[in-house]
Formats: C-alpha cells, structure tokens, sequence
C-alpha cells in the first residue's frame, strides 16, 4: 500500500503547487500551465486510487475517470491558449 | 416512461450537432432545438407532479459503475427555470444575431450550454457533475467572448482560467470522496458520508470550487467585467442560469450528500460572506454608470442573499420548517433568474437602439421603447423584492425564518440591501423616464422587446401567484436526508 501512498502523496504535492503558480504568477501561459499540473496531480491520485494490492485487479473506475478527466483538460487547455493567442494578436495590431 | 429524461439532454445536444452540420440554417434550427429541449422538460415535469422524482440508469447499468440521472423537486423547478429563460432569450437572440457573421458559432454554443445545464441538473453522480461543469462553463466562456472585443476576451480569459481551477478543486473532493466511500453515486453517498477529515476536506475543496463558480464575495470579481462584456443575450443566461448552477450544487452537497458533516460555524462563515456581497453588491450597483456593470452587479448582490439563506437552514432541523426555508431560496434563486434575463435583455434592446447603455444618457428611453422601459420596471420590481413578485414573497419567508432562528444579524442587512436595490432600481427609472433624445426615434413594437416583458412578467407575477407550487415541488427529493 505504501507504493500506492507515494503516488497519492505526490499527486496532491503537485496539485498544490499548481494550484500555487496559477493563483500568484502573472505570465497567463504559467498560469495555464499550473492547471495542468494541479489536473495532473489529481489524475495521479485516481490511478493511485485504483491500486488494491497485488493479488486483485485494479478498480477500472478510476481509470475512466481519468481518461475522461484528460478530455475535459486537453479541451480546457486548447481553448485557454486560443484565447490567449487572440490576446496576442491584438495586442500586436 | 423513464427514458423521458433523457430528452432534455439529448435533444439540445442533437440541435447542436445538426447547427454545426449546416450553419445557413442555425438560427432556425437554434430556436427549435431550444423549443424542443422546453416541450421535454415539461414533460417530464408532469411525470414528476404525477408520481414523483424520477431515476433512470443509464444504458441499463446500475448506479455506482454506470451513472444515474435524477429528477425531484429542486432539480425540475431548475429545469423548468432554465429552460423558459432559454426560451425566450433563443427567441431574442434569432433578432439580435440575425445580421451577424458570428450566427453559426452562437446557436452551436448556446445549445451546447443548454444540453450542459440540462445534465447538470439531472446529473446523480459527482464525477458526472465534474463534467458537465466544465461543458458548462467552456461554452460558457467561448459565448461570453463572441463579442470579439479587447475587454470581452480578457475578461473571459480570467472567467476561464478561475472556472477552470474551481471545477479542478472540485474534480479533487471528488477523488477524496471515491478514495472514502468507494462510490461517486450521490443516492448512495448521502447515506455514506460521516463526520471525519476526508468529508471536511472533501467538502471544504468542493464548496471553495462552487464558491467561485457562484461569485460569492471575495470570489465574485470575474463576474462583472465577464457578464458586462458579453453580448445581451448571453449575459442573461450567464447572470440568470449559469451561476445558479453552482450555487444548485452547493444546496445538493450541504444539505443532501454531507447534512451530517456540516457545522453551524462553517454555514455562519459562508451566510457572512453573503451578507458582504449583498450589501457591496448593492453599493457598488448603485455606483455604476453603465447599464449591464449595475446589472452584473445586482447579480452579486442577489445572490448573497442565497448564501444568506445556508445558516438559516443549518440552524434549523429537517422537517417542514426547513423545507419552507428552501422553498424561499428556490422561489427567490427562479425569481432573480427571470428577472435578470429580462432586465439584460432590456439593455440589450436598449445598447442596440441606443448605442451605448450609459445610466446617465438614457433620457427619452420611456417614450422610444415603452415596452422595454416597462420591461425593466417589473424586473426591478422582483430585483427591489417589491410585491406581488415572488422575491418578496421568498423575502417574507427569510425574514420570518429570521425571527424563529433568532440569527438577528441578518436582519439589517436584509433591510439594507434592499433598500440600496430600490435605489438603484429607481436611479435607473429616474433616467429612463426623463425626457431627452438619448434613445432615438420612437419607433414601433419591436419582436425583440416581447420576450424580455414576458420574462419579467413571469418573475413579478406568475411567480408570485404560483409560489405555493414552489413550496409543494421543493420537498419531493430523490436523495436521503432530503425527505420531509
């Protein structure tokens, strides 16, 4: 279980710290950037979550979570960098 | 006849699919899939009125590995908001888009948020939530930027950027909850939940998520410049519907899923968080100079008053005394809903005909557009919680649950905050009915301006009349805990 605990530990270590860099740094690409550690922090912690020892299959559920979750974060991301670019654009006209 | 809840969700999806498919006819298909989505919400409203609330797993998998939709009370006066208000800002936007090269992307959007709200609100299970909040507030920020402006897209970038890190401290009490319970089905949580650290820590990052969502003080300052930047009809659904969604989820988690983990102490915070809001809301409404700035600021201000309401009901037992407090959150929440849309639908007519929607300038709006001036007369009526709407019936309700909980804190603020309303109300309709040419030419009727008075009719009269309807549907609850 202790394995399965490091993962989870870690998971929420990075949630924080981008949960951290999306609130106080000013550059929006770090900011963007500090969600997806924070999602990928919590995707760890699901794939952690489905670990129950070695003698039992991992819980699929998790898993699902995840891959959706990943979708939901790609699309997030993809419009948070459009907008951002558009920013751009304007700034530069 | 369970599958019926299925089509509130899949008939919008399927519009939206169909307007991407073929742009030269999305305003018609727009208005229809919108109609559509409301002939199946009061379907399935009269099922509930019928035989109460209504589950059905989906694809025949049970809830707990598949996911369940639910429909009771609280979710079906919500749907029933939410789909008249799109109802009649579809029939609005089929006018005000009509000329605009950014139809096609519009309908595709605004169908998409209408399926988002649908299945948020008949959603059973967090991670399924999770979901449909990010569907929600991505369509959400791409219709609050269609403006094309500098101002538009900077202020959706940030409403973006913090939905995004609210639903992601969502999404993180979702993984405590499964790391608890094993399950993310709420019928089967509501039992499941205890008091211990993983519920208060789940809770807290689930409410903290909610909270900026909802745009409760300190966490609203997204809300006005995004709200006020959009284009007329999409700050309606924004201001009317989206933020109530979050704030709907909230109701769930408090009083439903973790009713035994909540304390006194932490609703006390949250009710004075609304009280701020309430009274800086009002001020600041009362400050503005343009029209939709004190519009997305009334928007703060009311919904500090639904904030006002949580330590109330956590100071009172479950059982008919609680459920009339709820009925009173519910009926004020539908009222602000269709206030709100009508009133920046108004200003929607107004900034159209106009040209600008300076507070200051808009001398003559009486005589050019009676309609819309009546219009925003008898939002601000609800908005004032003057009677017959039914925010004064709800107010009547706060006050008097006030009185019996003996919370006399709340009690000025009340006072205040509705004061600072009927002074910004009528320092608009001051104003709107002085003479002057602000306007333009008086000109007839317009299409545009019909749905918006119809909207503020419902929240001034029909709501004050059926308000006892209200109160009968909130108590029917798919979920433990939640039973009269």
């Amino acid at each position: 279980m202790t394995q399965a605990l490091i993962y989870a530990l870690t998971g929420a270590v990075l949630f924080m710290l981008g949960v951290r860099s999306t609130l106080l740094r000013d550059s929006l690409l770090a900011r963007i950037l500090g969600l997806n550690v924070s999602g990928a922090g919590i995707f760890l912690i699901f794939v952690s979550l489905a670990y129950r020892g070695d003698s039992m299959p991992t819980d699929p559920i998790p898993h699902a979570l995840v891959l959706t979750g990943l979708v939901v974060a790609i699309s997030a991301t993809a419009l948070a960098l459009a907008l951002n670019r558009r920013l751009r654009e304007m700034d530069d006209e | 006849m369970n599958n019926l809840l299925i089509w509130p969700v899949a008939l919008p999806l399927l519009s939206a699919l169909l307007a991407l498919l073929w742009p030269r006819r999305s305003t018609w298909i727009g208005v229809a899939g919108t109609g559509l989505s409301l002939s199946a919400v009061l379907l399935v409203s009269r099922q509930v009125v019928e035989s109460g609330s209504i589950e059905l797993a989906l694809g025949g998998w049970a809830p707990g590995l598949g996911i369940a939709l639910r429909v009771d009370g609280l979710s079906l006066l919500m749907l029933l908001m939410s789909s008249l208000v799109a109802m009649a800002v579809a029939v609005y936007s089929s006018v005000y888009f009509s000329d605009s090269e950014r139809r096609g992307e519009f309908w595709v959007l605004w169908l998409l948020l209408i399926t988002a709200l649908h299945a948020l609100f008949l959603s059973g299970d967090l991670f399924n939530l999770y979901v449909t909040l990010e569907l929600l507030g991505l369509s959400a920020v791409v219709l609050a930027c269609l403006g094309g402006s500098r101002a538009s897209l900077q202020a959706a970038l940030r409403y973006l950027v913090l939905g995004l890190l609210g639903s992601l401290a969502f999404l993180m009490g979702v993984a405590l909850i499964y790391a608890g319970y094993g399950t993310l089905d709420m019928a089967a949580l509501g039992d499941a939940i205890e008091a211990g650290p993983t519920a208060w820590v789940a809770l807290s990052l689930m409410t903290g998520g909610l909270l900026i969502k909802s745009a409760l003080f300190p966490l609203h300052f997204w809300l006005p410049p995004a709200h006020a930047n959009a284009p007329a009809p999409v700050s309606a659904v924004l201001s009317a519907l989206v933020v109530k969604a979050a704030l709907y989820l909230i109701l769930r988690l408090w009083l439903e899923l973790f009713d035994g983990v909540v304390t006194q102490a932490s609703a006390m915070i949250i009710g004075v968080l609304g009280a701020v809001a309430v009274l800086w809301g009002s001020w600041a409404a009362l400050q503005a100079q343009r029209l939709k700035l004190m519009a997305a600021y009334s928007t703060v201000a009311q919904l500090g008053y639904l904030f006002l309401f949580l330590p109330l009901l956590a100071a009172i037992p479950e059982g008919e005394g609680r459920d009339l407090a709820l009925g009173a959150l519910v009926l004020l929440a539908l009222t602000h809903g269709f206030a709100k849309s009508a009133f920046f639908l108004a200003a929607g007519v107004i900034m159209q005909r106009a040209g600008h929607d300076r507070i200051a300038e808009l001398g003559g709006t009486a005589r050019a557009l009676p309609v819309t001036a009546f219009t925003i007369a008898l939002a601000g009526v609800a908005l004032i919680g003057l009677p017959p709407s039914g925010s004064f019936l709800a107010k009547w309700q706060l006050l008097s649950t006030v009185f019996v909980t003996g919370q006399w804190l709340w009690l000025p603020v009340i006072a205040v905050g509705t004061l600072l309303a009927g002074a910004y109300i009528f320092r608009l309709l001051g104003h709107a009915f002085a003479p002057g040419e602000g306007v333009g030419p008086s000109l007839s009727v317009g299409r545009e301006e019909i749905p918006a008075v119809l909207l503020a009719l419902i929240a001034t009269l029909l709501l004050g009349f059926w308000a006892a309807e209200v109160w009968e549907l909130v108590p029917i609850s798919a979920y433990a805990g939640g039973e009269a």
